[in-house]
């Protein structure tokens, strides 16, 4: 019985992994390259050059295909919730609910309705009001990015709440909605929003630069994305370290286990690369590089600060919360976190790299940046999927911090079959729905921007290139 | 009032806009296999909810993410009892959100065929099961003492809950026809009425039949009194005779206003019918979710009522707005826009 129920577990955590990363493929270009066809149009708008508008177009239908997809799987998360986790659901809804549904009522509304309007809108709309609808729908996007993650930094250090017979009921939502958590999980979301909308696009005109047409409407395009990504992926990085100390601070098991930290140290060295360390057994690399007294100053701000081990926390638990496990898996919290960063170092580079090329005039000749700024159109993807890896199981066996344990709060209703049966499910619609994305993704970043000339800028019923 | 009791009828109103609004964009979608005679006019159904279902489909998302905040022990136990249905619910939900999008992006015959009836197949799916869901809150579902469920998916299924989901089938084909005949022109639009005036007897007959067994069911399941159910349900049956007169006069606007007022009332009809419970317990009724039982602290409920009080007009404001702009009928003679409406 109780092999089984842990199987449940397994399965419904296995479900909401597969089933959260991959909606989070679709959510964070939406979140950039909306405001980013939005500064298109505005560029339009006011300059009335028509090249903006074929890049209006050409950015606006990748970001429809886009959208699409990130809605019919946002439905998913926030059913799955009651589906496996009803326990949980119980517990947490007194909080948890009330951002869910502020986003739903307050962003996703804005943002779904604003968009149709956008679409639909291109000759039917005064052309001040069509921009506006753009804006609107990419301030739903963001507005929605920000209580979604009010919601989940609740879990990962909850705040503003009190328990009354069993369950958590909320007590102060400003304390809620300013949850330091919340503030720079927002930032760094929004910011990978950016990153993606602009390493995406940066990829996808130097696909036209170098197949050499359409020079001077993808230079346009590419001089944008670098525009964006330069400062993007800077600052990502100093936010991202930032996350880091707010995290050392809050949930210092996630901090030990991703930097494979088995005991206090001070100051304490940033492992850069390490062979084995990963188990208690073995707590000592064969093999590392260390720069010292990084990790300090990542943790805390300060070159000699402390970072606590794995083994004190584990004690430390052990007696706050009783027997148990509570380290999360190191090796993975560990490369997690350095594939994330290494890929976020990487963007940043390539950014400034074609920035420098731009300025000299040698982007579209520069052969091997062109491939290369190609190439890293997988970084975000690969980066903001172990980050929320690191995120989730780096708060494990937690699925509320110090309040509710993952194990604990499953759908006691749900059989292991059922659950079984729903990710079979969800993989395969997930594994089709993703190979026709991915071919009209390519498809569409391939084609020549359609001519906007006075006649055809109004697409109401052609069929094949129109929104 | 106790904000319970407001959070219950403002949940309803979450479904009764969800079935107003998304209610005749799955009646175009069940339509799309029979109605249309060209793939001119299959893209001018399309093109009808085009701009909207997706802003109409966020009523849902609302609804449950209302129920979540306010009754949490409502969700979990419904979300994980109907574990299965709501399951089939999303699997139509997503290749139908992905249809609309999809559908326009070739030219292929064979292509755009796959997504019309992903839409319907959609279209036919999601009622039919949110009727079977929603009517299962009244008619019962065996829950232990903790008010969890305790049955399994064949306990969803009875008379008159597969009525249910046939009647919510029935009227949004209905809605959906009365809105094709007030959306679309020419010959297609004509057409719309004529299908509506056709599906009016068969969607009558249906609903009505479940309205009264929805007022019976409250009456044996939740130990409610005849009238309070009845006086929605009779709304609801009224609604739906004046859709079927309008239609036959060729008043195509007030079909559609009394096809969407029929949707409403069915939610009316199912909601005054579980007050003041939210999920009927059965056999043991003592274990029924009540407002009481299942809602969370004082405070949330305070808070989500001044975020909906804000929110819920702006929504109804710009979404009214939005149905203004799109009012134009659609698919008659081609629309030429002028050039100088847009920017040169």
């Amino acid at each position: 019985m109780a092999a089984l129920a842990s199987t449940t577990v397994d399965l419904a955590r296995a479900q909401f992994a597969t089933t959260s990363i991959y909606h989070f493929l679709f959510v964070p270009l939406t979140l950039g390259l909306a405001p980013l066809v939005a500064t298109m149009q505005t560029i339009w708008h006011r300059k009335h050059d028509d090249a903006w508008l074929r890049l209006t177009r050409f950015f606006g239908a990748l970001l429809l295909i886009n959208f699409a997809i990130g809605v019919a799987t946002g439905l998913v998360q926030e059913f799955q919730f009651g589906m496996n986790w009803s326990v949980y659901s119980n517990f947490v809804g007194g909080v948890f609910g009330a951002p869910l549904a502020t986003e739903g009522l307050a962003a996703f509304m804005l943002e779904a309705t604003f968009l149709g309007l956008w679409i639909f809108g291109w000759n039917r709309l005064p052309p001040r009001v069509h921009l506006a609808t753009i804006w609107l729908a990419a301030a739903g996007t963001w507005l929605s990015a920000y209580f979604i993650l009010v919601a989940n930094s609740w879990m990962q250090h909850p705040v503003g709440y009190k328990l009354m017979q069993g369950k958590a009921q909320l007590t102060n939502v400003g304390d809620l909605l300013s949850n330091e958590f919340a503030l720079i999980a927002y930032l760094h979301t929004i910011l990978a929003g950016l990153v993606f909308g602009s390493i995406v696009m940066l990829g996808i005109s130097c696909w036209h630069l170098l197949r050499g047409r359409n020079i001077e409407l993808f230079r346009r395009a590419a001089k944008l994305a670098l525009v964006v990504s330069v400062p993007a992926t800077l600052i990502q990085l100093s936010v991202g370290n930032r996350f880091g100390e707010a995290v050392t601070s809050q949930q210092s098991m996630k901090i030990a286990a991703s930097e494979a930290q088995w005991n206090t140290c001070q100051p304490c060295g940033f492992s850069l690369f390490q062979i084995g360390g990963f188990s208690p057994q073995h707590p000592s690399p064969s093999f590392s590089i260390t720069i010292p007294r990084v990790l300090s100053w990542m943790g805390t701000g300060s070159f000699s600060g402390k970072i606590q081990g794995l083994n004190q926390l584990q004690s430390q638990e052990q007696k706050q919360y009783g027997a148990g496990n509570y380290m999360p898996d190191v090796r993975l919290m560990y490369w997690s976190m350095r594939v994330m960063a290494m890929l976020g170092v990487l963007m940043f580079v390539v950014a400034a790299v074609g920035a420098w090329l731009y300025r000299k005039r040698r982007l579209e000749k520069a052969r091997w940046f062109l491939w290369a700024a190609m190439v890293t159109v997988a970084a975000p993807y690969v980066a903001a999927s172990f980050g929320w890896i690191l995120t989730e199981m780096g708060r494990q066996p937690w699925i509320v911090q110090g309040l509710l344990k993952t194990s604990q709060a499953v759908s006691p209703s749900t059989s292991t079959a059922t659950v079984a049966t729903s990710l079979g499910v969800f993989v395969l619609l997930y594994l089709a729905l993703g190979v026709v994305d991915f071919v009209l993704m390519r498809r569409y970043a391939r084609v020549d921007p359609p001519h906007v000339g006075p006649e055809t800028a109004a697409p109401a019923s052609e069929p094949a290139l129109t929104y | 009032m106790s904000l319970e009791i407001v959070w219950f009828w403002l949940i309803a109103v979450l479904w009764a806009g969800y079935f107003l609004l998304e209610g005749f964009d799955f009646g175009v979608g069940m339509l799309l296999p029979a109605l249309p005679r060209s793939e001119r006019e299959r893209s001018t159904m399309f093109e009808s909810i085009g701009p909207v279902w997706d802003g109409n489909e966020v009523w849902l998302v609302v609804a449950a993410g209302a129920t979540f905040a306010a009754f949490p022990a409502w969700y979990a136990t419904m979300f994980s009892g109907f574990y299965l249905a709501l399951l089939l619910i999303l699997v139509c939900l997503i290749v139908r959100v992905v249809s609309f999008e999809w559908r326009e992006k070739s030219d292929s015959r064979r292509w755009r065929a796959v997504w019309q009836w992903a839409n319907t197949v959609g279209s036919f799916g999601a009622p039919f099961l949110w009727g079977i869901a929603l009517t299962n809150l009244l008619h019962g579902v065996p829950l232990n003492s903790s008010h969890g469920f305790s049955g399994s998916f064949t306990d969803l299924f009875s008379g008159y809950t597969v009525l249910g989901g046939m009647a919510t089938v029935f009227v949004f084909a209905f809605h959906g026809a009365t809105y094709l005949a007030i959306r679309t022109g020419g010959d297609l639009g004509a057409r719309a009425g004529a299908t509506a005036r056709r599906l009016s007897a068969p969607a009558i007959l249906v609903a009505v039949g479940f309205l009264a067994w929805t007022v019976v069911a409250a009456h044996q399941r939740n130990s409610r009194g005849i009238l309070p159910t009845a006086i929605p349900a009779a709304l609801a049956a009224a609604a739906l005779l004046l859709a079927a007169a309008f239609a036959i006069a060729r008043r195509d606007g007030w079909a559609f206003a009394m096809t969407g007022l029929g949707a409403i009332g069915i939610v009316a009809t199912i909601f005054t019918g579980l007050y003041p419970r939210v999920l009927v317990s059965n056999p043991v009724f003592a274990n029924s979710l009540t407002l009481s039982n299942a809602a969370s602290g004082h405070y949330a409920l305070k808070v989500i009522t001044i975020v909906a009080a804000i929110f819920t007009p702006l929504v109804v404001l710009y979404q009214g707005w939005t149905y203004y702009v799109f009012r134009r009928r659609l698919g008659g003679e081609p629309v030429v826009m002028p050039a100088a409406r847009s920017r040169t």
